[in-house]
């Protein structure tokens, strides 16, 4: 293999153009073309009728609300609307697919030509808005689920056979295909993380899908090539079922990295399909392409062509929502914040967990501290991301609402957020099953106090001599008598008040 | 136009997954021959400006809406497969070179 | 008392609804009949004898409540085993789905059963209705009860033998280039190829999508119409279904007229390879139908003459990608050797279990769609199909139907075009026409041809959702060829 090099050095000699194209499970209650519900985690099988099975006879019936949604993104993304457009078969023959054919749009998807500006943060902690242009958002159905049984790994190589469930099979999906993104240099793995992180927003904030990426509802492949600064594109490689936003960025990365080096060594770069590893953050070669790919599409005979009344698709565009980028700039005028701490939120996804926080009746602050702070260290040391880590808005709007009240204090607030995280419940079950409430009670601290007193005669005739300060070794030994569970400034008001005596 | 060659059926008789003896690809390479000769006639009777017609009855906007109807029985589904194990249908393992890009 | 199997359907419902006869004793005498005649024609598949027994005894218990019933309920079907039918082997004549049993019913065959139509069994077809003799099938053939020594035409043969031998009053039949009215032709019997989209496809395994529709087959043109009531209508379950009333084809049988009424004759349709005693029985009845008012003008399709081309270029790419999903994976046949990859089991097993000609338009559509060859072959093709709507759109601004012979010649002797692919497309050229366009079409028996005896069709075709109008027609000219005859021609058969 060839020897790898650092970004920033490819990047001296080479400019990336990447390419994303994003398949997203739409939230609908039905599949595309039949009446089986979408719901994740069925029984396998058991959400199957003749259509999504592909039964002989079958025949397909499209989802109204899968093409308002389709509609709706495309509004969303600055796309043009087809007037007229039609579903295409894609012939191929793979066991997940029922009918061995793929229902998708091909020469005449339903939204072309639209954009995202896309929030890039920057190393230096501010962030740069790039736009992205979007060549096509188009409806297909997805497929069934593989099983691979046997054989040492699980994996497709090596097993005896597989397992199919097709309770997935037909489940509407939406693919948004990015034209080719070109003179971001250095920024391209942010950029195309940021791009993803963008339309999960959007797509959520549509409410056209929940986007939950670890069931596999949002997939990515990042095609990514490179050339000499002024020279044409240079051949490129798609690196298929990228499944996170740190995956994506890796991807790019290394692709940039491993062309660079075939380049520099005077190799060309094979067109083909790679795949992508989670663990290491590299990618491999896929299937080779001896035999060019021929899907063999034709216009879909059993469906009707899809032209949208400009009416209707004025009507949906009343219905969409305030867009991330937007409510941002709302916010951050709301809450009467920098730039800078603006874009640390946004860096750190926590801009809408923020907003739901404060929504939830916590103040702005408090809502921030404990995101940007505890949050972010433990979803950073979890390596997931922040919306992923267990803790609800809700559950910080209470915990920072015990910590006003002097229920908690921060380092108890850390622990309840630890037990939250952990699933032992909400925060108010967690400070009772763990006992984590401050003691309150004058006469408990006073006999812990009592006691410290009689233990350090020293402090205590240090501070009678007037050197306040020895005041801390009592106020420790309270504090250690009780678990941390006092209030130190109120131990140390009592501890006054009885030296004062 | 047509000329099909023997290499050509063997390339389309993979694409449609049929397993052919060579005897069969030279009997359909001259038969489809026949055939296309026939046929070709259709390359040339239409000019550019004709629309070609997808749907013979000319409709458009059939949608149905998000509701759930009933699904199959999965154990009537599954006593129809060739092989099923644990709820799932069985298939013949899937070679690394056979997977859709 | 006419025997029950030789009654027409509309009498059948009169002596079920005068007393006289029970659906359960109809049903039995057809099954008998099919007992002692199958075993010669091969019409069926399979037979549903308690399946149908069942469903006629329903109807017998509804009848003698005094419900409001449907006009067929008690009268016997034979479906095309083209149709799923829940429980019941649908092989849609080939080896690839032996033994299948589908677990949900075709809407047609949802229809049958909410009219208390029995359904006798399945029959025999050409496999993936591939073909015009039902030599194809995987079953082997159906003889046609003229002549045993000949084909019952196809791909539907098996329902049209039904008919003229008697083992049903009624059956379901689907035509994507002339599968229900070609076998109607040399057969003696009345076949109809409605409007695309007037009967639901949901249920019906797919041949050529934009092509297939499904249809009556009867002996009489009245009974065709009220079969064509019971199955027509808006089905949600297929996109392609027609969202409008079914206009009351009895009606338009019973109140048939052609005066006044323009009548066109295709040019292109008829004249060389046209069989004489075909063309002589056309012409005969062409100067009844202007004997009884009609005004006979001719009309030239000159498209029509590239018909045939863009039909087998069209069937066999919509067919190659329809017939994809048998690959041995969810249903009917595998072949392994226990071994071997994916791709190799679904090679193997599509090999073995479809038969010389599905092969054939398999890669013919695999070719015509594949790169490089889509738009001079399946693009070219859907073009010359506009020009042959174009075509029809021009002929119906001038005259109300238009009419041809239905196929170029009389039954053909079973096995001389088996291994002429070219020499059997050539029989449906003047059904293809109609199923390129859409529009309906409706053949008829207009008398047996001088030098083999043997029963010549005539086709009337009618613009998209006019199907009425081919009953109006038809049924006049039946009604006037009959008192010619003195009887009805279905009588001569075996005679």
């Amino acid at each position: 293999m060839t020897a790898m090099v650092t970004v920033d050095d490819a990047l001296t000699r080479y400019e990336p153009v990447i390419g994303l194209e994003v398949h997203v499970e739409l939230g609908t209650v039905s599949k595309m073309f039949c009446g089986c519900p979408t719901t994740f985690g069925g029984e396998p099988n058991t959400q199957v009728c003749p259509v999504c099975l592909g039964l002989p006879g079958s025949l397909p019936v499209v989802n109204r609300a899968a093409i308002e949604s389709t509609i709706r993104m495309g509004l969303a993304l600055n796309c043009d609307i087809a007037e007229w457009c039609r579903f295409a078969r894609k012939n191929y023959f793979y066991p997940d697919m029922p009918k061995d054919y793929q229902i998708s749009q091909y020469d005449e998807p339903l939204c072309t030509d639209g954009y995202l500006d896309v929030t890039v943060p920057l190393a230096d902690g501010g962030s740069e808005v790039v736009r992205v242009g979007i060549e096509r958002v188009h409806m297909e159905e997805d497929t069934g689920k593989l099983t691979h049984t046997g054989g040492a790994t699980g994996r497709i190589h090596g097993a005896d056979y597989s397992l199919v469930d097709y309770n997935r099979a037909g489940i509407p999906l939406v693919e948004i295909v990015t034209k080719p993104v070109t003179g971001t240099g250095g920024l391209a793995p942010a950029v195309a993380r940021a791009y993803v992180a963008a339309l999960r927003d959007i797509m959520r904030s549509l409410g056209v899908s929940d986007v939950r990426m670890e069931e596999g509802s949002l997939r990515c492949d990042a095609n990514v090539s490179l050339a000499p600064p002024g020279q044409p594109w240079g051949t490129r490689t798609e690196t298929k079922n990228v499944n996170s936003l740190r995956s994506v960025e890796r991807a790019v990365t290394f692709e940039i990295r491993r062309q660079a080096g075939v380049l520099d060594a005077g190799g060309h770069i094979v067109q083909e399909t790679r795949h992508f590893h989670e663990d290491d953050g590299t990618t491999t070669p896929g299937r080779s392409k001896e035999e060019a790919e021929d899907y063999r599409y034709f216009p879909e005979p059993d469906l009707l062509p899809v032209a949208p009344d400009p009416a209707w698709v004025d009507e949906l565009r009343t219905t969409l929502p305030e867009l991330p980028a937007a409510r941002r700039a709302r916010l951050q005028e709301q809450w009467g914040i920098s730039d800078f701490d603006m874009d640390s939120l946004i860096n750190a996804g926590a801009v809408e967990l923020v907003e739901a926080t404060v929504a939830a009746g916590a103040d702005q602050g408090a809502a921030r501290k404990w995101w940007m702070g505890e949050l972010s260290r433990a979803a950073k040391d979890r390596g997931v991301e922040l919306a992923e880590l267990g803790v609800t808005p809700a559950d910080v709007a209470r915990i920072a609402d015990l910590v006003g009240q002097g229920t908690l204090n921060d380092k108890l607030a850390r622990l309840v957020f630890e037990g939250v995280a952990a699933g032992e419940g909400s925060p108010d079950e967690v400070v009772a099953a763990r006992g984590l409430e401050l003691v309150s009670d004058d006469t408990a601290l006073l006999a812990a106090l009592d006691d410290a007193i009689a233990a350090n005669e020293d402090a205590v005739a240090k501070i009678r001599d007037g050197k306040v300060q020895a005041a801390g070794a009592i106020i420790g030994a309270v504090m250690k008598a009780t678990r941390g569970q006092a209030d130190a400034a109120r131990v140390r008001e009592l501890l006054l008040e009885r030296l004062g005596e | 136009m047509s000329d099909i060659t023997r290499d050509e059926v063997a390339h389309l008789a993979r694409l449609a997954r049929l397993d052919l003896p060579e005897e069969d690809l030279t009997h359909y390479a001259e038969q489809l021959d026949v055939i296309l000769d026939a046929v070709a006639a259709v390359s040339q009777v239409a000019a550019d400006d004709i629309p070609a017609t997808s749907h013979p009855v000319p409709m458009a906007n059939v949608f149905r809406d998000d509701v759930n109807r009933g699904c199959l029985d999965r154990d009537e589904v599954l006593s129809q497969a060739p092989a099923a194990e644990d709820g799932r249908f069985q298939v013949p393992r899937i070679l690394d070179d056979e997977e859709p890009s | 008392m006419t025997e029950i199997v030789r009654m027409s359907a509309t009498q059948l419902v009169e002596e079920m609804a005068q007393g006289n006869l029970s659906s359960v004793e109809i049903t039995e005498a057809h099954l008998d009949r099919i007992d002692s005649v199958d075993g010669e024609i091969h019409a069926y598949l399979h037979v549903d004898r308690d399946g149908a027994l069942a469903t006629a005894a329903e109807a017998d218990a509804a009848r003698n409540t005094g419900a409001d019933l449907p006009p067929l309920a008690g009268v016997p079907v034979a479906l095309k085993d083209v149709m799923a039918m829940r429980g019941v082997p649908t092989t849609v004549g080939s080896r690839i789905l032996d033994g299948w049993l589908p677990p949900y019913d075709a809407t047609v065959v949802t229809q049958l059963r909410s009219n208390l139509m029995p359904i006798l069994g399945k029959t025999n077809m050409d496999e993936f209705a591939m073909g015009s003799s039902t030599e194809y099938s995987a079953y082997g053939p159906t003889r046609n009860p003229w002549d045993t020594t000949r084909i019952p035409g196809g791909s539907g043969g098996g329902s049209a033998a039904a008919l003229a031998a008697f083992e049903a009053p009624l059956a379901i039949g689907t035509d994507t280039g002339g599968s229900i009215r070609q076998p109607a032709a040399v057969t003696g019997t009345v076949g109809v190829k409605p409007t695309y989209g007037g009967v639901s496809r949901y249920g019906l395994v797919a041949l050529a999508s934009s092509l297939d529709q499904a249809g009556p087959c009867a002996r009489t043109v009245r009974d065709a119409a009220m079969l064509h009531r019971a199955i027509a209508g808006y089905d949600p379950m297929d996109s392609t279904s027609i969202d409008a009333p079914v206009p009351d084809f009895v009606a338009a049988v019973r109140e048939g007229d052609v005066r006044g009424m323009r009548i066109g004759l295709v040019t292109e349709l008829s004249g060389d390879g046209y069989q004489a005693g075909v063309q002589q029985r056309f012409t005969e009845a062409v100067e009844l139908l202007a004997g009884l008012g009609a005004e006979i003008v001719e009309v030239s399709c000159p498209n029509f003459t590239h018909a045939l081309g863009a039909y087998y270029l069209i069937l066999p790419s919509e067919a190659s990608s329809n017939l994809a999903k048998f690959d041995g994976m969810r249903y009917g046949l595998r072949v392994s050797d226990g071994d071997e990859g994916v791709e190799q089991v679904m090679a193997r097993t599509r090999a073995a279990g479809f038969g010389d000609e599905v092969k054939r338009r398999i890669m013919l559509g695999t070719y015509a769609l594949s790169s490089g060859y889509y738009d001079a072959y399946y693009g070219q093709a859907q073009k010359v199909r506009t020009l042959v709507q174009r075509d029809f759109d021009a002929a119906f601004a001038d005259c109300h139907v238009l009419i041809s012979p239905t196929c170029p010649t009389t039954a053909f002797p079973l096995g001389e075009k088996v291994d002429d692919p070219l020499a059997m497309y050539l029989n449906d050229i003047a059904t293809i026409p109609v199923n390129l366009a859409g529009n309906a079409a409706l053949s008829m028996p207009v008398g047996l041809a001088p030098e083999d005896g043997l029963p010549v069709g005539l086709q009337i075709m009618a613009p998209h959702h006019q199907d009425a109008r081919l009953y109006s027609v038809a049924g006049v000219l039946e009604g006037a060829l009959e008192d010619r005859w003195g009887r009805p021609l279905i009588e001569e058969v075996g005679a």
